[in-house]
């Protein structure tokens, strides 16, 4: 009964692969190599465009691959060693080739009280894939791949999930794997809260820092409005309860002495 | 009113219930939008802030006693003040919008209904602490906050709010909208830094604190985001404003965020000091009217309370008097169906998996005690196991590197100080059982 995920993996071992800098080239083409410039010229120091930077990696290759960390070590005139070391101590950045969609089921303790523990059972069993595994060919349409999240922030909404990083609030069994069922057949489900689902690559584009996929305006102006994020206000519109008025005029504290 | 003022706190300023100040735009049509803040009083105290010397906003937080909404309660003005006056080296603002903590879901929804607050609140902050950079380091899991913020500055930067010479004020100021990678450890101030400087996200040792050496070294403040959407309020309503709302020590509205067995979850803004009395009420009660057990006053972090600290009052001091911390006001409330140690074991594997492995204390001692837990709660523990798992919590409680240690020991300190029972039970039940059938019960809390 009890969840006993594991989290010890060994993905994060780098393969042995030779570096093919004619290979590399392709997949890193000029134009990827402006947008990384495009990422630098955003920070006072360089080295703070890794991150993004991974994010466009992802957004090539739909993984960190050892050709993608070596590419922004060049970039950035570090060790492939150091870019390694920020690969792989966070999350987000897959070491495994990610599905089109990537849902991510929150298992944190109230999402999983709430029935979150149970979601991601059930869609497990569905796609036949554990933790960080793909139901279907990595990218390939229709192809799934599921994780188990920390706390997503959503916490009003339990038990939720994501699917490549949009909300999906206020989640059932049933309704989890009609929407996983419908992305295995390649249809996108609308999340509750968020912009129209893409591909995940569109979404590591956009974590780097790039809004100019199909439909980017729309999206940004997507509601998000949600009964749970405006209870308070909502209720107090009702009631017609205020925040103290304020003055008309405010004086500003002096300047203080110098000491 | 009087329903709810039933059990009024003693020391608060009187006030509505609710006081909706920072989500008093959410209900307006596309309250994201520049056009929506700007005819709801947007940007107008950044017109009296770049008239002012920047010393006098300090002096005005200050006053006010805004204090950070990140969880730590430190006061805003006296961390500002922290930072040099002479321009040597650049000055930074951060802003933390790396909301993680467990229950905590305040400054997501707070970017996406009302992103300009925020960058209002950046432009009088960078002002006030002579900083030309911001950088907003968001959660990269919270893709549509990302790319909300990303739409208004980008709005801010045409309607002359950011850029150079901000309203021909001659300040300027970049904001940088930089998406995380999913680390819970980025929300303590100095891992993020290094996490922005494009490192493994671990935290620094302090001295030197971010005033003295914070991003690349220079002159840094970290606040946290509704910290920082306080200030246009504060700016335009003054210091005497923003006490007349909360408490003395706690001035001010918050946003207390509801979820779990509630039967109306959600963000509920009030003034420090409400209590979990008044805020279920307002929440419409506990779901399907099953007895509260256990909540949280502010994440996971914040050592647990239960039906007995029902009139405590939510501010700093009254949180940590009753024992716990106001942290960032996420309230997770279960009900009795929910198992204490389940709970517990549930929120020490996320400490497991999200401790940096920095320091030994928390690396290895998250690593045991999520593993004595799941021995327990599986129903192959020992009343032994108890005094394990607290002189454990013992040698990682202030003996870590960063609070991340600290907060990973609150709930099984708190849950073996009010539910020992519960966990003694979980030992009896199994002694000479068949270990499934005891691990059912220990479950039994799970089912909804």
């Amino acid at each position: 009964m009890t969840e006993q995920f594991d989290y010890t993996t060994t993905e994060h071992v780098v393969g042995p692969e030779a570096a093919d800098p004619a290979a590399e080239e392709t997949v890193f083409d000029e134009r990827v190599r402006a947008e990384a410039r495009l990422i630098v010229e955003r920070y006072p120091e360089s080295r703070s465009a890794l991150l993004p930077m991974l994010h466009l990696v992802q957004s090539v290759q739909g993984h960190v691959t050892a050709e993608g960390m070596r590419f922004c070590a060049e970039q950035l005139a570090l060790s492939t060693a150091e870019v390694n070391a920020v690969a792989t101590f966070y999350t987000m950045y897959k070491r495994q080739p990610c599905g089109q969609f990537l849902v991510s089921v929150c298992t944190n303790t109230l999402c999983a009280a709430m029935g979150g523990d149970e979601i991601y059972r059930a869609l497990s069993e569905e796609l036949e894939a554990g933790h960080e595994e793909t139901a279907g060919t990595p990218g390939a349409e229709g192809s799934v791949t599921l994780e188990h999240a920390e706390c997503l922030a959503a916490c009003d909404f339990a038990p939720v999930l994501q699917v490549n990083y949009e909300y999906f609030d206020n989640q059932t069994v049933a309704g989890a794997l009609e929407t996983v069922r419908a992305l295995r057949r390649g249809e996108r489900r609308s999340p509750t809260r968020g912009a129209p689902l893409t591909d995940f690559r569109d979404t590591e584009r956009q974590l780097a820092g790039f809004f100019d996929g199909p439909g980017a305006e729309e999206a940004a102006t997507a509601s998000a409005a949600a009964p749970e994020t405006v209870r308070g206000a909502d209720q107090a519109r009702e009631r017609g309860w205020t925040a103290p008025p304020m003055p008309e005029e405010v004086e500003l504290p002096p300047i203080p002495d110098k000491k | 009113m009087s329903e709810a003022n039933a059990h009024e706190v003693e020391g608060r300023a009187a006030t509505n219930p609710l006081t909706p100040v920072l989500t008093r735009r959410w209900l307006s049509p596309e309250s994201w939008s520049l056009r929506t803040y700007e005819e709801l009083e947007g940007y107008t105290a950044l017109r009296t802030a770049l008239a002012a010397h920047p010393d006098q906003l300090t002096e005005l937080v200050k006053a006010a006693g805004l204090r950070g909404r990140g969880g730590a309660g430190f006061p805003s003005g006296v961390k500002w003040g922290f930072m040099p006056k002479d321009r040597s080296k650049p000055h930074y603002l951060v802003i933390n919008a790396d909301e993680g903590e467990p229950g905590t879901c305040k400054d997501v929804p707070l970017m996406m209904a009302d992103p300009h607050s925020l960058i209002e609140g950046c432009v009088i902050a960078a002002y006030a602490m002579r900083a030309n950079h911001c950088m907003i380091y968001v959660r990269g899991e919270a893709l549509h906050c990302i790319r909300r913020l990303h739409h208004a500055v980008r709005e801010a930067y045409s309607a002359g709010y950011l850029g150079e010479n901000i309203l021909d004020s001659g300040f300027d100021l970049d904001v940088v909208v930089h998406a995380g990678a999913g680390a819970y450890i980025c929300g303590e101030e100095t891992a993020l830094l290094d996490s922005l400087e494009g490192k493994r996200g671990q935290p620094r040792l302090k001295p030197p604190f971010p005033a003295q050496a914070g991003l690349y070294s220079c002159p840094t403040t970290v606040n946290n985001v509704e910290t920082i959407a306080s200030v246009p309020y504060v700016v335009n309503g003054g210091a005497d404003w923003f006490r007349s709302m909360g408490r003395e020590k706690s001035p001010g509205p918050k946003i207390f965020s509801l979820s779990g067995h509630v039967e109306r979850p959600g963000q509920y803004e009030a003034p420090l000091g409400t209590t979990l009395r008044e805020l279920l009420e307002l929440a419409g009660g506990m779901k399907d009217g099953i007895p509260l057990k256990f909540w949280t006053p502010g994440g996971s972090s914040t050592p647990l309370f239960t039906a007995d600290h029902l009139d405590v009052p939510l501010d700093f001091e009254g949180a940590t008097e009753a024992g716990s911390m106001l942290g960032t006001t996420a309230l997770m409330i279960f009900n009795e169906t929910v198992s204490v140690p389940w709970a517990v074991m549930k929120w020490t594997q996320f400490y497991e998996h999200e401790s940096c492995g920095k320091c030994t204390p928390c690396r290895e001692g998250c690593f045991w005690m999520a593993q004595v837990l799941e021995r327990m709660v599986e129903g192959r523990g020992t009343e032994e196991d108890i005094d394990t798992l607290l002189d454990v919590c013992d040698n990682v409680l202030g003996r870590s590197f960063c609070a991340l240690g600290d907060g990973a020991v609150s709930p099984i300190t708190s849950g073996i100080k009010y539910f020992r029972e519960e966990f003694r039970a979980l030992c009896e039940s199994n002694r000479g059982q068949d270990t499934t059938e005891a691990s059912e019960s220990a479950l039994a809390g799970v089912a909804r």
